[in-house]
């Protein structure tokens, strides 16, 4: 409805202030993470935390870009699947060593991004959502008739080589701490932009556009600088899971996978620093057991998808931040 | 027969008509979203997954009930319908007080699991839905004697249904007492509800409407590509690039930019076909580029 706009709710729960204690809550959380993910690896099978290490960052990733930008990418599957192919292509074809290779796809996600970040900004709201759809399923296209992505194969068998030529990747622990640390320095680069000066103007732009760009703020380049951020830390996912499944294929730039990181993302908690890690978690965990189900699993999402919009939008951890009184 | 630029001109009218054919899903479905939108203001993800239902229940018409194809072409866009009602009613009407997002991200969690049923019950290989007696064959064209191109009857009828359903659309929209309550609607809902009109029976109305048009797409489709789960999910971004491009202020230029895209899509199967899977967001980026409110938008 035109005029309704005054009874908007934000998308995003509000963040009380009390920086102090917020800060400390937050540095415990992200101690005990670490913790959490040295251990990890002599409970649960290596390959399947890596995937979900990959899938967390992906989800932070767009966390960043809609939970404090207040921008919808419908598209993001784009960036973290076109780093995926020139990181297995670089590292397969060139012989190049994995942490360049990763290096390069995470480059052309972020290069990427500046064009389509660019051309989308310049539509708002449910405009912008179509538009990087659109811009994604271009990529698709191209992915599927470009002849360095193997089409439907895919690039297979990429060789995860030794990182800086001295740590044997090929060994699933050894591979694991490394994508764990990939994880870890993306996360707190998140939570630096967070709470940065610049994180605080983004979040004005968020909550109200006109008025931040009233104060002198220019709006279009802090969304496209966010819009950046964001697609290059989601090739850097894209294209750290491309070494450790030794796999980049066009499932990694479809659509569907575009829906998956805003499920992720919404079950996790919107907004939150840490919600997307733990709805990337129950989301690879719920497609893991399930696969047996087939197409099941896309009823399954779906039906998360529509619950969680229409009772749940605040998402787990979102609920906890609730209960805390504090922001998470 | 003769030449265009090299191209026999069989094969330039072969697919310029089947540009024309695609154009006017995209304007159908198009038009559907923008009525929708005007009144809803979500986004309907899951117009693809109703378009693709509508082909379906064509086929279970036909195959389960015995119903034909003309019989179907009326049914099944009102089983969409009122399928759209119970949707709008039960689901998408608790959301209007929030963030426009949400309704894009309920819908597509609609399309996902829709899509989802259809796929499991009848895989994705795709089921054949066979042309009517009535339309079957086709037409030599032919100036004097030279024949210009063969036009199948069905496709020519796909043609003209689709754009005697889209300018009935218009027509009731734009030029009726109905069609100026939905206007009035669309720019002030409070005010025209209190003048009486009841504004939540007509956005119910209206997405029902709107889904209907995608289900008579569907029905139209399901003689041209065969009925697969898959069909609603590669044609609704398609037609989110086309409503990108014509923007969604005005009625017939979500018409008329639908069947234009489709006879440029023809046209680059043509000359170039690497590039016409990509042509329509590549016009969706320089309309971007130049008018970012659209060809026929009001800038916001």
């Amino acid at each position: 409805m035109a005029n309704a706009s005054a009874v908007v709710e934000s998308p995003v729960a509000p963040v009380l202030p009390d920086a102090n204690s917020a800060g400390r809550l937050h540095r415990r959380v992200i101690i005990g993470l670490a913790l959490v993910l040295i251990v990890a690896p002599f409970v649960v099978y290596p390959v399947f935390l890596m995937k979900i290490l990959c899938f967390a960052l992906f989800a932070c990733a767009f966390n960043l870009l809609l939970g404090y930008g207040g921008l919808l990418s419908f598209g993001h599957a784009a960036y973290f699947g076109m780093a995926s192919y020139i990181c297995a292509y670089t590292a397969k074809v060139w012989g190049w060593p994995p942490e360049v290779a990763i290096l390069a796809g995470t480059l052309v996600a972020a290069l990427l991004g500046l064009v389509f970040g660019a051309l989308a900004i310049r539509r708002q709201g449910i405009y912008f959502a179509m538009i990087t759809l659109a811009l994604a399923q271009m990529v698709f296209f191209f992915s599927v008739q470009a002849k360095f992505t193997g089409g439907e194969d895919g690039i297979q068998a990429v060789p995860r080589g030794r990182l800086l030529g001295v740590l044997n990747l090929g060994d699933d622990r050894a591979l694991y701490y490394f994508v764990a640390v990939v994880f870890m320095a993306g996360l707190l680069l998140i939570y630096r932009v967070i709470h940065s000066p610049f994180g605080q103007v983004l979040k004005a732009i968020r909550d109200n556009e006109p008025r931040a760009i009233s104060l002198g703020f220019r709006a279009n380049q802090y969304k496209l600088l966010v819009f950046v951020l964001s697609t290059t830390l989601a090739g850097l996912a894209g294209a750290t899971k491309a070494i450790v499944f030794q796999l980049a294929s066009l499932t990694d730039v479809n659509w569907t996978m575009s829906g998956e990181v805003v499920l992720m993302t919404l079950v996790g908690g919107l907004g939150t620093v840490f919600g997307p890690i733990l709805g990337a978690i129950v989301i690879v965990s719920m497609e893991n057991y399930l696969a047996s189900l087939g197409a099941w699993v896309t009823v399954i999402q779906g039906i998360v998808f529509v619950v969680c919009v229409l009772l749940f939008r605040e998402g787990i951890v979102g609920l906890f931040s609730r209960w805390l009184k504090q922001p998470l | 027969m003769f030449t265009v630029f090299g191209v026999p001109s069989p094969a330039l009218f072969g697919q310029l008509l089947l540009g024309l054919i695609n154009g006017s899903f995209y304007a159908i479905l198009s038009l559907g979203l923008a009525v929708i939108f005007g009144l809803l203001n979500i986004i309907n993800f899951t117009h693809g997954a109703l378009y693709m239902m509508g082909a379906f229940v064509a086929w279970m018409l036909l195959n389960y009930a015995g119903i034909g194809y003309w019989w179907a072409l009326g049914l099944a866009p009102i089983i969409v319908g009122v399928f759209g009602v119970v949707l709008e009613k039960v689901l998408i009407a608790r959301l209007y007080k929030l963030d426009h997002l949400y309704g894009l991200l309920l819908t597509f969690g609609l399309a996902l699991i829709i899509q989802g049923i259809f796929r499991n019950q009848y895989g994705v290989s795709g089921l054949p839905y066979a042309i009517p007696p009535e339309l079957a064959g086709g037409q030599r064209i032919a100036i004097g004697s030279t024949p210009i191109m063969f036009l199948p009857n069905y496709r020519g009828w796909v043609i003209v249904a689709s754009a005697v359903v889209c300018f009935a659309t218009w027509f009731v929209i734009e030029k009726t007492k109905l069609g100026s309550y939905l206007r009035a609607a669309t720019e002030n809902p409070t005010l025209v509800q209190a003048f009486g009109v009841n504004v939540p029976l007509m956005i119910t109305l209206t997405y029902g409407f709107g889904v209907a048009l995608a289900g008579f797409a569907g029905v139209l489709a399901a003689p041209i590509y065969s009925v697969n789960p898959n069909m609603g999910g590669d044609i609704i971004i398609v037609v989110f690039a086309v409503v990108v491009i014509g923007g969604m202020g005005s009625i017939l230029g979500a018409i008329l930019t639908g069947f234009g895209l489709g006879l440029v899509e023809g046209l680059t199967k043509v000359f170039y076909p690497e590039a016409s899977a990509t042509v329509i967001f590549v016009i969706m980026v320089l309309v971007l580029l130049v008018k970012p409110a659209g060809l026929f938008g009001r800038s916001a």
